[in-house]
């Protein structure tokens, strides 16, 4: 086995806040949000953070959220964090955004924005996303692409807005952007509770995924596309975030430190704070990142399968989702004996997409959260 | 975007990339959004003369100087070059 001391947390992901202007159905954070900021990280502690992380050889930081621009002090946190030699990428929905931010922002250091659309549209982008935020997002999109920061547009794809690909593509080619990426919305926190409502049919996935590549055809060279199907309809699972404890590293607002974003679902683990711990220690001899690294924790099918050093047994979080028991193979794989259990759920999915179905999203704020806990308890 | 030609052209390292040295992984790395290139030794060595604006011809007159000798050398850089261009590692310097 490789020594622990050999991983690199190349990628940090700092999500800064909980708090988010947007309401995304979809969204990877816990159905149980904090109420209050109070407890989130303070700049000297974040500051910290991301050296001690840098130390570890962290080299992407990703500054997201919630809205990280909710925080007002990210210009700050951006100077440091180029003072200490960090590629800088702000996941952000550009509510909260001006000229004079980006160009502050720019000047501060920050490498990358990327900017996430709910809709390809006024009109859907409100629905989807809660805010009436589209117009501002052109235009943001717009003055990013003038100052001439690099820039990614951002469209989660779902059942809902599936068919809107075409639109969004010819918006973000008109708006002039370098790079878009169409990703499926993944099944954590919220959007597994809106799963039924967020996964599309095969037929409408098939569908976008042909106009997708049309477009390309049509546009050559001009834009980047990056189209990233949803797991379920594979038959091999994904690695969890470039495989547990390897490369990724997520701090949530209030310092736990967690190996993705969805750990947090697996019951029985406890996840180290950097308040009471160096990184370095949590990283390296933490029993959370030791849990899953490599292939010695595998249970069968994967522990003998010929492909497990490809997929690490894919997603652990999805795995216990779906099976009960975090250590199984994620029922994505054929293999798996759950798999059927992924089939069912598909299954469901195939019935035509219906407009009216987008009334029965749970949208993510503090009022459905609260809601969600009452009937938890 | 990327089209110039090598031969007559100054150019130099894509502004939008980060270059620099990696303690961790003990090599020098172009960083670029949410992902990075690890560089040889002689990528590096290529790149670090392209942080300011230069010339294929000048390159490969610094090149061979500080590597007297070395056998390919003409068409390892240019080699090099042609797949920075393609890669917008590298950029179009206009005066």
């Amino acid at each position: 086995m490789e020594s622990a001391t050999t991983y690199i947390p190349m990628w940090l992901l700092a999500e800064l806040t909980f708090a988010c202007p947007v309401q995304c159905s979809y969204c990877s954070n816990p159905l149980e949000l904090s109420a209050s900021r109070k407890n989130e990280l303070s700049t000297e502690e974040w500051i910290r953070v991301m050296r001690q992380a840098r130390k570890l050889g962290a080299v992407q930081l990703g500054f997201s959220g919630g809205e990280p621009l909710v925080r007002a002090d990210l210009e700050e946190l951006v100077v440091e964090a180029k003072s200490l030699g960090y590629y800088i990428n702000l996941i952000t929905s550009s509510i909260g955004l001006t000229a004079e931010k980006i160009t502050a922002l720019k000047g501060a250091g920050l490498g990358h924005i990327q900017i996430s659309f709910q809709g390809s549209n006024r009109e859907s982008n409100k629905l989807l996303g809660g805010t009436d935020s589209f117009d501002h997002k052109v235009t943001m999109t717009k003055e990013v692409i003038k100052q001439e920061l690099p820039l990614g547009l951002n469209f989660v794809l779902h059942r809902q807005n599936m068919h809107q690909v075409k639109e969004f593509l010819t918006m973000a080619q008109s708006l002039g952007a370098e790079f878009v990426e169409l990703a499926n919305c993944q099944y954590y926190g919220w959007g597994l509770h809106n799963r039924e409502h967020l996964l599309p049919s095969q037929e409408q996935l098939v569908d976008a995924e042909r106009v997708t590549n049309e477009f390309r055809e049509q546009h050559k060279g001009d834009m980047d596309i990056f189209f990233v199907a949803p797991d379920y309809y594979d038959d091999r699972p994904k690695k969890c975030s470039n495989g547990w404890g390897s490369t990724f590293m997520t701090v949530n607002p209030e310092g736990e430190v967690l190996p993705c974003q969805a750990a947090k679902v697996i019951p029985g683990l406890e996840f180290p704070n950097v308040r009471d711990h160096e990184l370095t220690d949590i990283w390296h001899k933490s029993d959370l990142f030791n849990r899953f690294r490599g292939t010695d924790w595998m249970t069968e099918p994967c522990k003998s399968c010929p492909e497990k050093e490809i997929d690490l047994g894919g997603c652990r979080c999805q795995a216990l989702m779906l099976t009960g028991d975090a250590t199984n193979a994620d029922p994505v794989c054929s293999l798996s004996p759950h798999h059927d259990e992924v089939l069912r759920i598909t299954q469901k999915a195939q019935r035509p997409y219906q407009e009216e179905d987008i009334r029965e999203l749970v949208f993510r704020n503090p009022g459905n959260s609260k809601k969600i806990r009452a009937e938890k308890s | 975007m990327s089209e110039f030609s090598l031969e007559t052209v100054s150019f130099k390292l894509n502004p939008r990339y980060q270059f620099q040295w990696e303690e961790a992984q003990q090599c020098h790395v172009l960083l670029y959004p949410e992902g990075l290139v690890k560089l040889s030794d002689s990528a590096t060595a290529i790149l670090q003369l392209c942080q300011q604006p230069t010339t294929t011809s000048r390159l490969l007159d610094e090149l061979e100087k500080a590597f007297p000798g070395a056998e390919g050398l003409e068409d390892d850089v240019k080699e090099f070059l042609a797949d920075a261009q393609k890669q917008v590692w590298i950029v179009e310097v206009r005066d």
